[in-house]
């Protein structure tokens, strides 16, 4: 075992892991943050996206130990510090941006690095950077009408089409 | 998986001596090899991560020579190759999915030579120069077959270097599960020469595709290679496409990146 020591969510924190030691279990078994959900554990499905040094990253395809020094974001860490809904989060909630919630995490996640990137994106540009994050309920739109209204856009004229 | 020691030199010297360790593997990105090695196709004993060495990292242009650190996030190079070489920087940005961009590198990408990436048509097709820890490697030599290349036990990529053409394009056609390339063509033209390279097509892997270059040499025009048609005896034929049908896009493909090249 091998000591790491990373900041997540504005917290230093360390612990032992193996050269093995993924992001998403030292995050998960390591530190209790369960919010990080593993969908496929293939790099397909994104629901384990967090945010390392700012960049998303899928956190089932990086070593844990990769990433000594890193900063880390995780959905835990998207709350405003008063413990109320972010206004992503908060525009996911309004407008039906999930159903089962299990890949909500990722994408939150994968959304607010859009928006850090491009804050007033075209449907298309949403959709496009959602690529590599899976909704198995199928709730596409309702993700994309909120990614919009979080950006400040008028959604109230778009419907699921 | 298989556990394994990890080690992160911090300098490219470092890196070199500890590849020399018995069943050592270097690790870019990890976006193909981590995956590979949870399903136990790959199980090295020592990691050896190029992630934290600075001069292995970046963009930089002189005249008309673009030279990208051979761990430089596909992310990056879509960002900053996008002035001196946009056709390379839309390649880099159209690659798997936002998460996938952030880690995968152009060394990785290359080292591995997945028949279906992308990469190796952009380097190829640049006639760009691969360079490693020993030597210096045209692109033309690099690229040995299926997942196959030039590269000795313990060789690292660290850079490469791209001269830029005049004219030149990615024509992407999109398989959407795996996000790879079904069937993809970088054009690329300086003077009157013409370089295209097929990626996604072949069981070989990446290939040049000297009919086309012939016909684009004389006439740079998608008309060009109309009708002109790829031998398909060497391609991949499975469920998303039969040998014919790659063989098809080949000349389909290359017309679209000849047309992009010319917008």
């Amino acid at each position: 075992m091998t000591k790491v020591s990373m900041t997540v969510n504005g917290r230093a924190v360390s612990g032992d892991v193996e050269g093995r030691t993924l992001l998403s279990t030292f995050l998960r078994e390591g530190l209790a943050l369960t919010g990080t959900h593993v969908g496929c554990d293939t790099s397909q499905c994104g629901a384990c996206v967090v945010h390392v040094n700012g960049a998303p990253v899928k956190s089932c395809t990086v070593f844990a130990l990769d990433l000594e020094g890193a900063t880390i974001r995780t959905i835990e860490g998207m709350a405003n510090a008063d413990g109320s809904l972010s206004p992503l989060q908060q525009a996911f909630q309004d407008h039906h941006g999930l159903q089962c919630g299990f890949c909500t995490p990722g994408m939150v996640m994968s959304s607010a690095a859009l928006l850090a990137e491009n804050p007033r994106p075209t449907p298309q540009e949403v959709r496009a950077y959602l690529d590599g994050n899976i909704c198995r309920c199928t709730g596409y739109h309702n993700i994309v009408k909120a990614v919009l209204a979080a950006s400040g856009q008028d959604v109230s004229a778009v419907a699921a089409e | 998986m298989h556990n394994f020691d990890f080690v992160k030199p911090s300098s490219l010297a470092e890196a070199v001596k500890a590849m020399q360790a018995e069943g050592a593997q270097a690790l870019s990105g990890g976006q193909t090899l981590i995956s590979t090695m949870k399903q136990r196709l790959a199980a090295p004993a020592v990691l050896v991560s190029l992630t934290g060495i600075a001069e292995m990292k970046g963009v930089s242009v002189a005249g008309r020579v673009m030279t990208i650190g051979a761990a430089t996030p596909h992310a990056v190079v879509a960002k900053e190759a996008a002035k001196a070489y946009p056709a390379l920087a839309a390649l880099a940005g159209g690659i798997g999915d936002p998460a996938v961009r952030s880690r995968g590198t152009i060394g990785g990408s290359l080292a591995n030579n997945d028949p279906a990436a992308c990469y190796p048509a952009g380097v190829l097709a640049s006639a760009a120069t691969i360079v490693t820890s020993r030597r210096e490697i045209a692109a033309d030599d690099f690229f040995q077959g299926l997942f196959t290349t030039a590269l000795e036990e313990g060789e690292i990529i660290t850079a490469v270097r791209f001269p830029i053409p005049d004219r030149a394009a990615y024509a992407k056609f999109l398989q959407p599960a795996s996000r790879f390339s079904l069937t993809s063509a970088f054009v690329a033209r300086t003077g009157s020469a013409v370089r295209v390279a097929i990626t996604g097509a072949s069981e070989n892997g990446v290939f040049r595709w000297t009919e086309g270059e012939r016909a684009l040499s004389a006439n740079f025009s998608p008309q060009a290679v109309k009708g002109l048609k790829a031998n398909a005896d060497d391609m991949i034929g499975d469920l998303h496409g039969s040998k014919a049908y790659r063989a098809a896009l080949v000349g389909v493909m290359t017309a679209r990146a000849v047309a992009m090249a010319m917008a």
